[in-house]
């Protein structure tokens, strides 16, 4: 277009990690003053493309070249990013909370000379770009007294005292709730105006339909297509095909599912965001699962998976307010992971180095550690049956290690899940909730994985799998939950779902058509 | 309710002002409490003298601690290098004649190359300062009893006499007074005046909320009878003392290093790398070379320290400096500072030390025992930080966040449980498969 010349064009960029290859060859081409939208599924590699592209990967290592305003340019880091008019927002909002408003958007940057820093020129600078973003905070007002929506103002005033010509939002509306996401997507749309480029990634497929003038797609690290939207328009569809249109072959056990009774129920559940109480990650969910079921629950990215589950493992995670959990028809108290163990619960968490293995333990005791008491005598652990135990898990479950003496951390990922699988089974659940359980391992593992838990459904306990791959929930589950913004929007049998119908539950609240 | 905030705004309008004021109210109480207790002895000249004197290494240090606590660190070696350049010094004068001025250049130097060295564990190999701070604990304690081979040094006479128990000259006129005292009171209360009235300007200009012209000139008048007070109190000592040397240097380091802190870009870095070192990281804040600068200042600091206490004790000994770090530390948490970082004053701090110290001073006059004011001062820490951690919890920034709670209106639980019904009735309105 002739007013719209291209302010950005990276040409086969290739960005390698230890054993991924997180780009391949991507191509992208912005237009100056457009608002150009990258979509993709969860590690497609949307956000490993801003990174280089705004220094935090410097130049070197990653291969292919990066034009911006028709010249190539070397970003040896963020600075010298900024320095060229390229900012970019991260995902985790870079935010001193200790710190005043005017303090954070001069960060790094501050006003004066010397190294004294001008506080009157500060205040006035920053009361402008709190009017442009139009926030009317008192700009001594610290960041951790404001709520999460006015913290992602104040990191786009701080683009704007960097004299941004092109911003980078990697997800900017995913902790926001609608009122403040409008506002954002008003504001990004005023700043175009005014001559500012935006590159935003967003999971958020109505909001993309809504700003974007051009579309990238990205999977797994390759370039799909770019849909430019006012000459050829776009729909919600159509960006869901190219997100999801993979080739789908058979990667998964053969398993004849044998469902019995409904004996679990989660009824009602609503959970506030721990930070900020206005913000629901439960909105009134409800769902049930049958024995020898496998429940998959799909949804992007902080649309509020792990929290639901991890609100049910025992109310671990937010603040509950209300609602009612039911085992065999009858109401069961579950007030503390304590309780939810007690009650045949298991939870595997999504960051099995995090939250689901004590790195310095060996497997046998790894194995043992949530259900000491079953080989114990009062207070007295006997430690003689450890390894005993780790022993017949390390056989059924096929774990790869020479003994069960081993520390878990020299184990490979599909390993590790498969210790961490171990020490749920031993608790004895009736439920096992499994978030992201193949992420980060190869696909061997995952088909030895999936087996396991066939295995499990098989032996009349239920199974609830989180994941952000739709050809694993569609392969493994019997049912599927959809979640969008905290709210289950779908419910929908895996004989009867479709990827391109998941993927419009899990990125927007509008029900589907009953055929 | 407006007078209420207008009250509010006397004491700093909700920042970190708000809070040293809160503090200074309560040493000011701790002191009036004394004074009746000990029938007027605590508020006499002698004893103010004494206890600026006795303190003022202890709150030297906590200029540096405060800095390094703000950055997220701790230094436990701070003790043990006061003591190692401590003697290093007395050494100097004693052994190579080097007149006192240079020898506490040297002292400086040595300080902040001990700061250097724990600065580069920290920074650069990323070792916790907890730990780089332990081993030099340990290592600077055993380096003065080696360097002093475990016993006492006495130090050069003229330095006792100059920075031990030296005290603002006797110039002017015989007011009965010690004049000198007198003026620099009196210019504190003018440069405090110039402050109130700069900031009034600067409101304005930028069209800020500002405080009531009484709200200002009641603050003013109020500030300025306690330094009237603390100044005639300081000049009528004994004849011959007035206010101590060693606290007038204290008084210069607060003055330069709260600007310091509050002022430049390097002080502010140090609240950004504390209060969220990966925001600060990706701001494009130096992070690295903010902690070695943090732990270097302290290093020097030290070394400061450790030169008052010989000068004042007139020995540098193997003993020098144990548990000091404690005192410092306390002085910075009772101050405001949060453990977690990114909080804190210099001013807080040393309001803080002082309250330890009054406290001290306070109970030893009514003669009680050294092992009861231990416990004591370990309950009053203990009682600081709870409220600290408890306030933080209610969403309120510090102890004496606390202090003046009742002048800050704001959203409180109650407010937010109103909120939540409609959410969840919008919640419920989701459409669901």
């Amino acid at each position: 277009m002739r007013d719209h010349p291209t302010i950005l064009e990276m040409r086969s960029i290739t960005k390698e990690f230890p054993g991924v290859k997180a780009l391949a060859d991507v191509n992208l081409s912005v237009r100056a003053g457009d608002i150009h939208a990258i979509c993709g599924e969860n590690g497609a590699g949307k956000s490993t493309l801003m990174k280089v592209l705004s220094g935090v990967y410097p130049h070197g290592t990653y291969s292919g070249e990066i034009h911006y305003q028709g010249a190539e340019v070397q970003f040896k880091g963020i600075r010298s990013s900024e320095a060229a008019g390229i900012v970019i927002i991260h995902q985790e909002l870079a935010l001193v909370p200790t710190l005043s408003i005017t303090e954070n958007i001069y960060l790094g940057n501050e006003p004066g000379r010397g190294g004294r820093i001008d506080w009157k020129a500060a205040k006035l600078g920053a009361m402008e770009l709190l009017a442009r973003v139009g926030l009317r905070d008192n700009p001594d007002t610290l960041i951790k007294d404001i709520g999460v929506g006015k913290q992602q103002l104040v990191e786009i005033a701080k683009a704007l005292s960097k004299s941004v010509k092109l911003l980078i939002l990697d997800e900017p509306t995913a902790a926001l709730n609608k009122a403040d996401s409008e506002h954002l997507l008003d504001l990004i749309a005023g700043l175009k105006s005014k001559g500012v480029t935006s590159i935003m990634i967003s999971h958020k497929l109505n909001e993309i339909e809504q700003v974007a003038d051009a579309i990238t797609i990205l999977r797994d690290g390759l370039t799909i297509e770019t849909i430019d939207v006012r000459a050829d328009g776009v729909n919600e569809d159509r960006i869901i095909r190219g997100m999801v249109g993979r080739s789908m072959e058979r990667r998964f056990p053969e398993h004849t599912p044998q469902i019995g009774e409904v004996f679990f129920e989660v009824r009602n559940f609503v959970v506030q965001d721990p930070q900020s109480p206005d913000r629901l990650v439960c909105k009134n969910s409800s769902l049930y699962v049958r024995r020898g079921e496998i429940v998959g629950i799909a949804g992007l990215m902080g649309a509020g998976r792990t929290e639901l589950a991890m609100s049910i493992f025992g109310r671990s995670y937010g603040t509950f307010v209300s609602g009612q959990i039911f085992k065999d028809g009858k109401e069961i108290r579950v007030r503390s992971v304590m309780d939810a163990i007690a009650h045949g619960l298991a939870y595997v968490s999504e960051d099995r180095k995090v939250l689901g293995l004590n790195l310095l333990d060996d497997i046998k005791r790894s194995v043992v550690s949530a259900k000491l008491s079953k080989i114990s005598k009062g207070q007295i652990v006997d430690f003689a049956k450890d390894t005993s135990i780790a022993e017949k898990y390390r056989k059924s479950l096929r774990i790869k290690t020479p003994t069960v003496d081993e520390g878990v951390n020299k184990l490979s990922g599909g390993n590790q899940q498969k210790v961490v699988l171990a020490k749920w089974m031993f608790t004895d659940p009736d439920l096992l909730i499994l978030d992201e359980p193949t992420r980060g391992i190869d696909v061997g593992a995952k088909f030895e994985i999936y087996g396991i838990i066939q295995q499990l459904a098989a032996q009349g306990k239920g199974v609830i799998i989180i994941s952000s791959e739709l050809p694993e929930l569609l392969g493994l589950t019997d049912r599927i939950y959809t979640v969008f913004e905290g709210a289950i929007t779908d419910d929908i049998p895996t004989s009867e779902a479709e990827p391109e119908m998941l993927m419009k539950s899990m990125t927007s609240i509008k029900k589907r058509v009953a055929k | 309710m407006s007078s209420m905030k207008d009250l509010r705004k006397m004491f700093g309008g909700g920042t970190s002002a708000g809070r040293q004021f809160g503090m200074i109210f309560t040493l000011i109480g701790i002191l009036l409490f004394f004074q009746v207790w000990t029938k007027g002895l605590t508020l006499s000249p002698g004893n103010l003298i004494n206890v600026v004197s006795q303190q003022s290494y202890i709150l030297v240090l906590a200029v540096g601690m405060v800095l390094v606590i703000i950055a997220g660190h701790i230094d436990l070696s701070v003790g043990s290098v006061a003591a190692f350049v401590g003697i290093a010094v007395a050494l100097l004068m004693k052994n190579q004649d080097l007149p006192w001025p240079a020898a506490v250049l040297v002292g400086l130097l040595m300080g902040a190359l001990i700061g250097a060295w724990q600065g580069f564990w920290v920074a650069f190999v990323g070792v916790p300062a907890f730990i780089v701070t332990l081993a030099g604990m340990l290592i600077f304690r055993g380096a003065n009893q080696f360097l002093g081979k475990s016993t006492s040094l006495s130090v050069n006479a003229d330095y006792q006499k100059f920075v031990g128990s030296g005290y603002l000259p006797t110039v002017g006129p015989d007011t009965g007074y010690n004049n000198l005292t007198l003026l620099i009171g009196l210019a504190l209360f003018l440069a405090i005046a110039w402050r109130e009235i700069r900031l009034r300007q600067v409101q304005a200009e930028l069209g800020s909320e500002m405080a009531p012209m009484w709200v200002s000139a009641a603050k003013l008048v109020m500030l300025g009878a306690i330094i009237a007070y603390a100044s005639l109190l300081f000049a009528n000592g004994r004849p011959g003392t007035s206010f101590p040397i060693s606290g007038l240097i204290l008084a210069v380091l607060v003055i330069i290093y709260s600007y310091l802190a509050r002022n430049t870009i390097i002080g502010r870095n140090v609240y950004a790398v504390g209060g969220n070192v990966n925001a600060a990281r990706l701001s494009g804040v130096n992070t690295r070379r903010t902690n070695f600068l943090v732990m270097m200042n302290m290093g020097m600091l030290a070394g400061l320290a450790g030169m008052i206490f010989v000068a004042r004790s007139g020995a540098s000994g193997p003993g020098d400096g144990v548990g000091w770090e404690l005192d410092a530390i306390a002085a910075v948490f009772i101050g405001g500072a949060a453990i977690s970082g990114g909080v804190g004053t210099v001013v807080g701090s040393i309001v803080g030390g002082l309250v330890m110290a009054v406290l001290n001073n306070g109970l030893a006059l009514k003669g009680i025992g050294f092992e009861r004011v231990q416990i004591i001062k370990g309950l009053v820490l203990l009682v600081a930080v709870a409220l600290d951690v408890h306030n933080k919890n209610q969403g309120r920034p510090s102890i004496t966040g606390l202090l003046t709670s009742k002048f800050r209106p704001g959203p409180g639980p109650a407010q937010a449980l109103v909120e939540q019904p409609t959410e969840v009735a919008a919640g419920s309105e989701q459409p669901r498969g």
